[in-house]
């Protein structure tokens, strides 16, 4: 168990040094203009532009301004996104100060959406499966369909325009200045982007339990247990549901831990301060260190998510457990 | 004769489809008696499964048209509500299914999952099912029986699941136990131990068996009564000693004949029966297997034969004579033997 945690923990580092690497290629080498200059602002002068190029450690040679960037990389505090190097080029602050103050939104919003998807899109894809061709599975899957093709940034603004500027039922974009996340959330601020957010994946997960579950539910020891006298509800969801419900529970973690890295349409139009807002801010202002803590950071989240994920799935599913 | 426990009258069993209607089971009647062995053989597609998952109400109702009767103890099970047919399942009549290793669920132990088959009938505590549970793994022959009932399904071999769902099957002491093609998915050496436990355990616990199988072999050596089946419709009926040294249906000569010997010179080729099974949706009309029949007659081909007892039981659903039948099995099948 040691030995394949120590494995893990080795293959999230190769992952988020490959993501770097691809990064500082992407946004150092390729981009034109000078970054030096731009730090330096528009009343600069050579003096000031040579002085930042050596604060910013562009002077040096590119391998070793990656090297920089890659210390950053070891997950461990004190290393990870160290102060020296993820410095923004922008507003002259600590990357990590950045990403740490809009985290909280981007947990609110991720948490919320997925209690809401998981509340919509279970129960329709359980009962789609269960009473297939009626009535209710047909609505289910055009709700699904509904969900995955509607796009974000259209029923965004529908849904703040009949629920915030018709209807007044809920408080219109963004957190009221002042307030903390926590409280904005009870304010109601967040209620909208849930729906929103979770809208695409309830759908997308009620197919998938619809479509496990009637998979499941030919199964053998579906038989078995109908031979054993057991009740019908038992029957779904103790031994068809159990094991329908594991690919979800996969699914699952991916998705938050993707997630949690921002949701930029949602961000946008929510006016919510979140990371990926800032991910793209940063990109349009070529604030490189920015871009590269971002990425990093969201790339630490995928994989420590993907780790979890399969631990969990070895606690699901005894036939893995050996391997 | 002992009062039947199961009676199965003129059952059938069509299911419509887009392509037609799926005539499984076309009019099988026949008894089991308590303590006995009754085993039932046809090819894949003669309607014997479909027979025993309707006698357990396991087929869907939405899906397929059922009619005829199907007596246990008296009580049609055919028109018993859902939960007293529930009743029923695990507790009076047990199955046991062709493949052990898809038919217990991967996730839980086998020991929790013969307990839930105990609780689902009998207010016991989780812990008492347990235990029970592993009297029961003992009982089928599993060694070390405490260890095994916390294991999973993917831990034991395909002889050990086999045992397991044996043991889950006869937990509740019922009174018929119907195994569907018990070995078909063993090693020839694990199937004669399957088969020879299940002898033992029908003895120990007093309970009838349906032994359901494609192979002549099997039924030979383990059931006092034998019904052979053929595209929906039963062929023959008989004692063992009716269907082995008296069999008066071509097809079950078809099958007789077509046993590979090993104590036998290698003389000949192996002698299958010519043709194959009918679809189910185009039945040949008259007798079912007149296309294949080295005997057809013309009345063959037009009026379906009934299943006529000769002498006590023994019963053939064939135009034939009592006289031809005994003849041609004479001259032409204890020949070829």
């Amino acid at each position: 168990m040691i030995r394949y945690l120590i494995r893990r923990v080795l293959f999230l580092i190769l992952v988020l040094w490959i993501v770097s690497g691809l990064t500082f290629l992407i946004f150092v080498k390729l981009p034109p203009g000078d970054p030096a200059r731009r730090a330096a602002g528009r009343t600069s002068t050579p003096q000031t532009i040579h002085a930042a190029r050596i604060a910013l450690g562009l002077d040096k040679p590119v391998y070793v301004q990656y090297l920089r960037f890659a210390k950053g990389l070891i997950p461990w505090p004190g290393f990870f996104l160290n102060k020296q190097v993820y410095y923004s080029w922008s507003d002259f602050v600590p990357i990590s100060e950045n990403i740490y103050s809009k985290l909280p939104v981007d947990i609110t919003l991720t948490l919320g959406a997925a209690v809401v998807w998981l509340l919509m899109g279970l129960p329709i894809g359980v009962v789609s499966a269960i009473r297939r061709r009626s009535i209710f599975d047909r609505s289910g899957m055009i709700f699904a369909l509904l969900g995955v093709s509607l796009p974000v940034f259209w029923l965004a603004y529908v849904f703040l325009y009949v629920f915030w500027f018709k209807l007044h039922l809920v408080p219109g974009s963004g957190i009221p200045q002042g307030m903390s996340v926590l409280r904005a959330a009870f304010h109601g601020s967040f209620i909208l982007p849930w729906v929103v957010l979770s809208l695409a994946f309830a759908a997308f997960y009620a197919r998938m339990t619809r479509a496990n579950l009637i998979e499941t539910m030919s199964e053998d020891y579906i038989r078995t247990a109908r031979a054993k006298g057991l009740s019908e509800r038992r029957v779904i969801f103790k031994h068809g549901l159990r094991s329908a419900l594991t690919p979800i529970v996969t699914m699952f973690g991916m998705d938050v831990g993707v997630l949690l890295g921002g949701a930029v349409i949602t961000e946008t139009v929510f006016n919510l301060d979140g990371i990926a807002r800032y991910a793209i801010q940063s990109i349009r202002r070529n604030d490189f260190p920015a871009v590269m803590g971002v990425t990093v950071f969201a790339s630490f989240f995928i994989v420590v998510a993907n780790l979890l994920v399969d631990v969990v799935y070895a606690f699901l599913d005894p036939r893995v457990r050996y391997s | 004769m002992a009062e039947p426990l199961l009676e199965v009258k003129d059952l059938k069993v069509h299911f419509p489809t887009e392509d037609g209607l799926v005539k499984a089971v076309d009019g099988v009647s026949f008894a089991v008696s308590p303590g006995e062995t009754l085993g039932v053989v046809g090819e894949s597609g003669s309607g014997k499964s479909v027979t025993f998952l309707t006698v357990l109400g396991l087929i869907n109702r939405k899906s397929a048209k059922v009619s005829g009767q199907v007596l246990f103890r008296g009580q049609d099970l055919l028109k018993l509500p859902v939960d007293e047919l529930r009743n029923v399942r695990g507790s009076k009549i047990s199955m046991i299914f062709q493949d052990p290793m898809t038919s217990l669920h991967p996730y839980y132990k086998v020991g929790n999952q013969i307990g839930e088959a105990i609780r689902a009938h009998q207010r016991v505590s989780k812990k008492e099912a347990f235990s029970q549970a592993v009297e029961m793994l003992r009982r089928v022959g599993i060694p070390r029986p405490q260890e095994r009932a916390s294991q999973y399904p993917h831990e034991f071999s395909g002889g050990m699941r086999q045992r397991a769902m044996i043991a889950m099957a006869l937990s509740l002491n019922p009174d018929l136990l119907i195994a569907d093609e018990p070995t078909t998915a063993l090693d020839v050496t694990v199937q004669a131990q399957i088969l020879d436990l299940i002898d033992r355990l029908k003895q120990e616990f007093d309970a009838a068996v349906v032994i359901i199988t494609h192979d002549l072999g099997v039924v030979a050596e383990h059931c006092d009564d034998i019904m052979v089946m053929y595209a929906g419709k039963p062929a023959e009926y008989g004692d063992r000693r009716d269907i082995y040294y008296a069999a008066h249906h071509p097809y079950t000569w078809g099958l007789l004949q077509s046993i590979a010997r090993l104590d036998q010179e290698q003389q000949e080729r192996l002698q299958p029966i010519k043709g194959l099974p009918p679809s189910l949706i185009f039945v040949p009309p008259g007798c079912p297997f007149h296309p294949r029949c080295p005997y057809v007659m013309d009345v063959c081909k037009v009026e379906v034969p009934q299943l006529l007892p000769a002498n006590g039981h023994h019963a053939s659903a064939c135009h034939l004579t009592l006289e031809e039948k005994d003849r041609i099995f004479k001259e032409e099948v204890m020949a070829r033997r």
